[in-house]
């Protein structure tokens, strides 16, 4: 990775326009007046350029336009810091500049909400994070912009401060976020010790196999902790749901693929990985895939349940990413392909369906001012357009064809199913069953959430008088809708760039993804279906528009059950609850259901709702446990300076006696 | 090469409401009556099409459009399934992943529409269809697993078509436990005893009757016609099991492939006279025991051979 010093590559300084546009987009707000509205319609105007620019950086970045670093000024003495574009940041940059430069369009069409300068000015600045990750070239920029992440975060899942479940969310988020960068640290440090340099540079096969198992935890810990890979997930539910919408959708579609930038980064510099480690990746993704929808499907508030899909996603990402290192280790080029390609795909689809769902989201709770699913319904007859979008978002996520998500997943069952050829791996299949019940599964939950939310009767006054997103919100799940189509039919047009990120991985010969995977005849079957479709439709189409004009207010038949109401419907929990009483194990639901003994039941309430186990169940008991354990040590700080310095003292004399006495090296 | 694919289309296309009358003639047969002809079913097709579609106001165009949706979804995986030595119209790599998610497709857009009606009874089927289904596709991709293996191909025309007959004989076990699965899955799919009772008059035990409530006229034809073809293909996919590649090439071969699926559908009639429907609790417990049989299947087939 030792780029000549030339000049910097147009698609470099392209991208570094993008981020100091982004990081300068909320300054402009704090000068102005509180009440201007200068401050809000610059920023967009900033970010909107910003995009528009980092778009163009990232498609010259994937063309491998290759060109010099641009070194910045040196931290300390004997530190190199560069930034440089090379084929996977720009694949990774691309989606910031598409969700990023949409989320601040949507923003916009939602009205200014309270801390409207705050969180213009942090929005900016996680998006200049998130451009400058990928271009970092050594550790230290790497840390600093993802310190910058890290922290912006925190202040836009806090935007609502007022709110105590809001407050508890963002310490969360804080905490995993200080293991994550001491987990950095250690990784940092200890990719020096085995090359030399904080620059990324390869980590050789013959390095100490206890520091390279090291690497590997550490990375995985760290990027696992950022990209919600079960069971390091706990902080990303809550973090998610209570951000506003577009942020929601920022960090769901793209900013938990930092995570898995940094995974597929620091396993690409690993040569001749262990077979263990792609073992224990799909093993992870199969836990998160399967355990993330088996969550999304016992929650009742909207933006949590997106957000357990996205652990769900992240699953499958494992999954390539995990048959790519099988493949690596094995040499088998073909699964490393197809491997890699799921991975990076789904990736970007996960970007596009994901911030499409949550801009849906954040339309129904715009319209209705709750979260909460069971309040909700009839919303597609009042808002038609956000719910033809969500529908569309659905069906890709489930990974139905003809949309995006059927792509990816059909390269991570092609390469998984592949390994089942060869009978020396045919456990390296194990996990298509898996995903393919991770498929049914996420199947059940959205047509939950669709059906619960857009169809039937409103459930409540505020969504019978709900009223359509303005045009400022649609238009981008328009863009993302259309992005979600155009990959879905013809997957040949992101090949290129799949194959340009893909090469630029490890440096390994990989095959070309048409020769592996069947993209041709998947954009014919998912064109043939679309015709079918949509000849069957045409053709019942006058019968249905006749029917609608002959007797425009029938009821529902509903077997002549003549007394219906809102409340009889089908509810989220019940809807879900033969599935997570399948689950009673994991999901663990606090129920609170009424006993009847009398003849005439007086009103009563049933209530059922599902925390997350892993941090209700097991990290929260375990901390209290440790504080109650280490109360007595509590007394030592004070908060007190004098005391901290008569510690430090304590400490450092004996120290000193010991190593003049002769302890110490020798 | 085209004239395989009209055959095969003309085949998918006008044999599938045969089988749900020889169903029901079976069953008529084992309760004592006559029964109604096997050609019944294209009557009551034919009968509902020429209706006036009723349409609630609470309904969305997503209820009428599942319909279409179901039918073009069962089609486009009888595509891909080959009837007897000849070859499906479709086949690449990878496309058992289309066919299982095909089938997906037409039960979120059926389960979905049922939602559409904003009545408890659809919104119960629905929540059972999404609720049962989901275990079937762990099922069907063990299945695939074991074909892939015993055939070395990554398509559903290459796993079903490259097996000789004399594949059974050696590999006697891992067939049994693979059929055994997909005939569950196929009840569990097409709504069929021990699973759902498509004959029963009450609203509150069914599963796929309950969700087309609210369905009239040329919809209720589609979606009666989309659960017959599903039925017909599931039935394909079984009977390429059961008998790989019959060795009679030509339409001899398809009139035996034809004769064969009758025969299946004779056994789920049969299977529905002499049995009662699983209590729905326990109905898990049949898709899991569907699971495990095909996953031992590939469990047998991945062991290392001496």
């Amino acid at each position: 990775m030792t780029a000549p010093a030339g000049t910097p590559s147009a698609a470099l300084l392209l991208l570094v326009a993008a981020g100091g546009l982004f990081a300068a987009s909320g300054l402009a707000g704090l000068a102005l007046p509180r009440r201007s509205r200068w401050g809000a319609r610059i920023a967009t105007g900033a970010i909107s350029i910003g995009s528009l620019l980092g778009l163009a950086g990232g498609f010259l970045a994937l063309g491998g336009d290759a060109g010099g670093e641009l070194a910045l000024p040196s931290p300390l003495p004997g530190l190199r810091a560069a930034l440089g574009a090379g084929p996977l940041a720009g694949f990774f940059t691309l989606p910031v500049f598409l969700v990023g430069g949409l989320g601040a369009l949507f923003g916009a069409g939602h009205g200014t909400p309270h801390g409207g300068r705050r969180l213009r000015l942090c929005y900016g600045l996680l998006l200049a994070a998130l451009t400058f990750i990928p271009l970092a070239r050594d550790g230290i920029t790497f840390l600093v912009a993802w310190e910058v992440m890290a922290l912006t975060n925190f202040f836009l899942i806090a935007t609502e401060e007022s709110d105590a479940a809001v407050r508890r969310a963002g310490w969360i988020y804080l905490l995993y976020s200080h293991v994550t960068i001491l987990a950095l640290f250690a990784l940092f440090l200890l990719e020096r010790l085995l090359t030399g340099d904080f620059a990324f540079a390869p980590i050789a096969a013959d390095a100490p196999a206890g520091l390279r198992t090291a690497v590997f935890v550490l990375a995985l810990v760290a990027f696992g902790i950022k990209a919600g890979a079960m069971p390091l997930h706990s902080w990303l539910p809550a973090a998610h749901a209570s951000a506003p919408s577009h942020v929601s959708a920022l960090m769901s579609g793209v900013v938990i693929k930092v995570g898995i930038y940094g995974l597929v980064t620091t396993l690409g510099l690993v040569e001749a990985p262990p077979l263990a480690w792609g073992v224990t990746l799909l093993a992870l993704g199969s836990l998160s895939a399967l355990f993330g929808v088996v969550f999304a499907l016992g929650q009742h508030d909207l933006k949590r349940l997106l957000a357990y899909h996205s652990i769900e996603n992240i699953g499958i990402i494992l999954l390539g990413l995990g048959l790519a290192m099988v493949g690596r280790s094995l040499g088998r080029p073909d699964w490393t392909m197809l491997g890699i390609a799921g991975c990076l795909l789904h990736v970007w689809n996960h970007a596009l369906f994901k911030s499409l769902l949550f801009f849906g989201a954040g339309a129904v709770v715009h319209a209705t001012g709750s979260r909460e699913i069971d309040l909700a319904g009839g919303l597609a007859r009042r808002m038609p357009a956000t719910a033809a979008f969500f529908l569309l978002g659905s069906v890709a996520i489930c990974g139905l064809p003809p949309l995006n998500g059927f792509v990816s997943e059909l390269l991570v069952f092609l390469g998984l199913v592949g390994a089942a050829s060869a009978p020396a791996t045919a456990w390296a299949a194990l996990p298509a069953p898996v995903l393919a019940a991770t498929g049914g599964l996420a199947l059940a939950c959205f047509v939950k959430v669709y059906g619960i939310v857009f169809l039937g009767t409103p459930r409540s006054a505020a969504a019978s008088a709900a009223r359509e997103a303005t045009p400022l919100e649609l238009a981008p799940m328009a863009v993302l809708a259309f992005a979600c189509v155009v990959v879905g039919a013809a997957p040949g047009f992101v090949a290129p760039a799949i194959e340009s990120a893909a090469a630029a991985w490890t440096g390994e010969r990989l095959p070309r993804l048409a020769e592996v995977a069947p993209l041709g005849s998947i954009s014919i079957a998912a064109l043939a279906l679309v015709a079918a479709g949509a000849l069957a439709v045409a053709a019942i189409a006058p019968l249905c528009r006749r029917a609608r004009r002959r007797q425009p207010a029938l009821p529902t038949w509903d077997c002549g059950y003549a007394a219906s109401s809102p409340r009889l419907q089908y509810t989220a929990s019940s809807f879900a609850e033969l599935i997570t009483s399948q689950f009673a194990w994991a999901l663990r639901p606090h129920v609170h259901a009424p006993r009847i003994t009398e003849l005439f039941a007086r009103p009563t309430s049933f209530h059922s709702q599902v925390d997350d186990t892993v941090l209700d169940r097991l990290l929260l008991p375990a901390a209290r446990a440790a504080l109650r354990a280490t109360a007595s040590l509590r007394a030592l700080p004070q908060g007190q300076l004098q005391r901290y310095i008569l510690y430090i003292l304590a400490v450092l004399v004996p120290l000193l006696v010991w190593a003049l006495v002769g302890g110490g090296g020798e | 090469m085209s004239a395989g694919w009209l055959v095969h289309l003309v085949a998918l296309a006008l044999v599938p409401p045969l089988l749900l009358g020889v169903i029901q003639k079976t069953k008529a047969v084992f309760a004592g009556r006559r029964g109604s002809s096997v050609w019944q079913p294209y009557r009551d097709l034919l009968k509902l099409a020429q209706k006036e579609v009723a349409l609630s106001a609470t309904t969305t165009w997503l209820f009428w459009v599942a319909p279409a949706v179901a039918v073009v979804t069962a089609v486009a995986a009888g595509l891909l399934v080959p009837l007897a030595s000849s070859p499906a119209p479709a086949a690449f790599p990878g496309d058992f992943v289309l066919f299982a998610y095909l089938l997906a497709l037409g039960r979120f857009a059926t389960a979905a529409a049922a939602l559409d009606t904003g009545s408890s009874f659809e919104g119960m089927g629905a929540a059972r269809e999404v609720g049962f289904a989901w275990l079937g596709e762990p099922a069907l991709f063990f299945a695939f697993l074991a074909l892939a293996r015993l055939s070395g191909s990554l398509s559903l025309d290459g796993m079903l078509r490259a097996m000789e007959g004399g594949a059974w004989l050696d590999r006697t076990a891992p067939f049994v436990l693979t059929a055994a699965g997909l005939f569950v899955v196929l009840l569990a799919e097409c709504s069929r005893i021990p699973v759902d009772d498509p004959a029963t008059h009450l609203e509150l035990t069914m599963i796929h009757e309950v969700m087309v409530l609210d369905h009239s006229g040329p919809l209720l034809a589609l979606v009666e016609y989309a659960a017959a073809v599903k039925l017909f293909v599931l039935g394909a996919l079984l009977l390429q099991v059961l008998a790989p590649a019959s060795q009679v090439a030509g339409l001899a071969g398809l009139g035996l492939f034809l004769a064969g699926l009758v025969g299946i559908a004779i056994g789920i009639g049969v299977l529905e006279s002499t049995m009662a429907r699983l209590r729905l609790l326990h109905v898990p417990t049949l898709l899991i025991a569907a699971v495990l049989s095909c996953g031992f299947a590939f469990l047998l087939l991945s062991r290392p051979t001496p």
